[in-house]
């Protein structure tokens, strides 16, 4: 009893220090003063590496610029979202009703993108998609959603022209075997659909539970015709799969979706990786004297070659720059700072940037290619995802008209149907 | 104490959380009405461990059977949203209690190590469900709920939700309490100390169980509509073992067997996961810290801190009475 009573009155103290230090510090919610961001990412549990990788692209850029955003202190709060969606949304909760946040950023896997997205619009807060790529948040359901404004991409953007290449190479026939749940629907659907539209046919599509370890199963029923086989695999399992493919004799070609063979996976890989095929909006050997900059920095910094996962964050930090640069560091309010937002072009690390009017990137999108080489004057030979060609100022739409695109359902298991599987 | 006493604190504390809590920050009285939905299913977890002595660790099932439910009549036919909420508490309450039904013939069976095994086992099952049946539960993404409901008073407002949800949890200490003092309550505790000696004076014991694990089972199934529209998420994390354990951890931590106890662990509990795991990245620690310190040296848990105190001063007492008997010899 004793101590409940204590919790409380410690908990009711925290909260009117709280409120005073508020009242004091904020007021108005215009003060050039100070911008509070909640960043949440999951910092312990099996993404924890993803997570930091994040944290560390986005405080880069902070760093770089001295905390400070055209004359306003930048407050990075940071909390640890798990990698589960409840955990996430108390977070966020958390950020928004106690520190005050003007904008939170971050969620890893789309399901706790689809988690976050209600509570902005319930806590009329901004909410900044740096990573998670479920695709109806700026399609179908955007309008649910006006706080949201993504910076990263849609699982099936990269994958449209993706499909599109591979059309191009003379594929005719592809198997694909991707992770069994709603990024990969929606990665493979992509692909699939220019795939088909194009003249190739998808004869075969296997679903690996998330997380499989095994793929013996999996990998004798790839049938025998195909010319090619598209992958999408997900943190440990985009290890374990080009091993057991290799190990099975397997020599047709491989493609795989961006985060198949992301640079935060790629350093751990083997030579078997070498010639596989991916599509993502940014590969760590783009070859631009900004992205060199930004890799020997990065790498210098934290040890590591940087990810998409730290890439879409250092960019989304300058986004946010952009636009308190534009208002002199005054914080322009929820509505207000996502259509600036919105309206903002920028050379980045990745390339050119800017976001269509469902606040959604378009950008280029890279088909890069494995190879062991040296790179960014490194000394070593290593394997990287050399960029073999450019679509440039690819939307989420790919060439498709907007309205004709949003009226077929969101990319799933049974979408687009496997017309050619036997 | 006397149990008058006893009640009397209980009041008084409950009257000044009530009073207290819209003064508090507004995370502050979400953190609370969380741990009063938690209590809800600690106290359901109580009569189970601390009066029947069945140690169950699928307790987690139940809430999510009732937060499912919430969760897909809201999103699929915008019921329970308004008036309907009431309806929506019992039909909750009911598949709650219809699950432990279903489960409890295969788990009553068991005791013991047996027991945990079984309900382990069957609350599993109900997160494999949530899992995969993706056309019903969203799988990984589990569903969203549209709002709270709004019945002439709105739920979204987040301190008259702390009202209900304080209400319900004053309605399930009240009805906890009166069944754990009822005859049918004495047998529990009876069967807990000796099933044997129970069976041979007539009882039913079987029956007591299974009785007592779907009342624990509708409770559950209550916190879990609660639980529910306090996130506005469905989620197969939540569902997951870890918050079964939670729920056995709150009430071995408050001291089972109190129905108050599960309460206050409950509350010790989501202050330390929540709010310190906000100040401090070594929460997990301290969390980790209280539950060893607990086991080991309160094993009544918190609610046997006074029994120890007054142990300590009998104790002290009768040391010093017999120094000064061996100093006057």
């Amino acid at each position: 009893m004793l101590r409940k009573c204590k919790a409380r009155t410690t908990s009711a103290l925290a909260g009117l220090v709280i409120a005073l230090g508020v009242g004091t510090a904020a007021g108005p919610a215009g003060a050039a003063q100070e911008i509070r961001i909640g960043f949440v990412a999951p910092m312990t549990g099996i993404f924890a590496q993803i997570g930091k990788d994040m944290h560390n692209g986005f405080m880069m850029y902070v760093e770089e610029q001295g905390g400070n955003f055209a004359g306003a202190k930048v407050n990075v709060i940071l909390e640890d979202g798990q990698g589960k969606p409840p955990v996430n949304v108390r977070k966020a909760e958390k950020l928004v009703r106690q520190d005050k946040v003007h904008m939170f950023i971050g969620g890893l896997l789309a399901s706790t993108g689809y988690a976050l997205a209600p509570v902005s619009t319930r806590l009329k807060t901004v909410y900044i998609l740096s990573i998670p790529a479920a695709d109806d948040l700026t399609q179908r359901e955007a309008e649910k959603y006006p706080y949201v404004v993504r910076t990263g991409w849609t699982s099936s953007q990269p994958n449209h022209p993706f499909g599109q290449w591979a059309c191009d190479q003379g594929y005719k026939k592809v198997v694909t075997i991707a992770a069994d749940y709603a990024f990969g629907y929606e990665v493979v659907g992509g692909f699939q659909k220019t795939f088909e539209d194009c003249g190739g046919q998808v004869i075969q599509k296997i679903w690996p539970p998330l997380g499989t370890k095994d793929f013996g199963p999996f990998i004798p029923t790839i049938k025998d015709n195909a010319d090619a086989i598209f992958t999408l695999m997900v943190g440990p399992m985009s290890l374990q799969f080009p091993k057991q493919l290799a190990a099975a004799g397997i020599k047709k070609p491989v493609m795989g979706g961006g985060t198949s063979y992301d640079e935060f996976v790629l350093p751990s890989m083997g030579d078997e990786a070498i010639g596989h095929v991916s599509a993502l909006q940014y590969s760590a050997a783009l070859d631009t004297p900004k992205n060199r900059a930004f890799v020997r920095k990065y790498r210098e910094k934290y040890g590591k070659v940087p990810s998409y996962y730290s890439e879409s964050n250092y960019t989304t930090a300058q986004m946010i720059h952009e636009v308190l640069k534009q208002t002199g560091g005054k914080w322009p309010g929820a509505e207000k700072f996502v259509q600036m937002m919105a309206k903002i072009q920028l050379d980045s690390v990745r390339g050119p940037v800017r976001l269509d009017e469902m606040r959604n990137p378009v950008h280029n999108i890279y088909i890069r290619k494995v190879e062991k080489k040296k790179m960014h004057g490194y000394d070593k030979e290593e394997l990287w995802n050399t960029v073999i060609k450019t679509y440039p100022n690819v939307g989420q739409f790919w060439k498709y008209p907007k309205a004709k695109f949003l009226e077929q359902p969101v990319y799933s298991r049974t979408f687009p149907p496997c017309k050619y599987c036997e | 104490m006397k149990e008058r006493t006893k009640i009397f604190i209980v009041i008084a504390a409950l009257a000044a959380l009530l009073v207290g809590t819209p003064y508090t920050g507004s995370f502050v009285i979400l953190l609370i009405t969380q741990a009063l939905v938690f209590a809800i299913l600690a106290m359901s977890l109580d009569i189970l461990l601390g009066y029947t002595g069945l140690p169950s660790l699928g307790q987690a099932a139940y809430l999510g059977m009732g937060a499912y439910l919430t969760a897909i009549l809201a999103t699929e036919f915008e019921f329970g949203l308004g008036a309907s909420f009431w309806v929506l508490i019992v039909l909750g309450m009911a598949i709650g209690a219809l699950t432990a039904a279903l489960f409890g013939l295969f788990a009553i069976r068991a005791t013991g190590v047996y027991f945990l095994m079984i309900t382990l086992a069957l609350g599993q099952c109900v997160w494999g469900l949530a899992y995969r049946w993706n056309s019903v539960t969203g799988g990984d993404n589990g569903i969203n709920l549209p709002g709270r409901p709004e019945f002439g008073i709105d739920l979204a407002n987040d301190v008259t939700f702390f009202y209900v949800v304080f209400g319900f949890f004053v309605a399930t200490l009240a009805a906890l309490y009166l069944l754990v003092r009822s005859p049918f309550g004495r047998s529990l505790v009876g069967i807990r100390e000796s099933e044997l000696r129970m069976r041979i004076l007539g009882y039913n014991t079987w029956l007591h169980k299974y009785i007592a694990f779907i009342i624990a089972g509708g409770f559950g199934g209550l916190a879990g509509v609660l639980w529910a529209f306090l996130n506005g998420l469905v989620s197969p994390e939540d569902v997951i073992l870890t918050t079964s354990v939670d729920a056995l951890l709150m009430v071995v931590l408050g001291g089972p067997g109190t129905l108050v106890g599960s309460a206050i662990g409950a509350g010790v509990v989501v202050f330390l996961r929540e709010y310190l795991s906000t100040l401090v990245p070594w929460w997990q620690y301290v969390l980790g810290g209280v539950y060893v310190l607990t086991i080991l040296y309160l094993p009544g848990g918190l609610m046997g801190i006074p029994e120890r105190i007054r142990q300590r001063r009998a104790l002290s007492a009768g040391a010093g009475r017999e120094k000064v008997v061996s100093a006057s010899q």
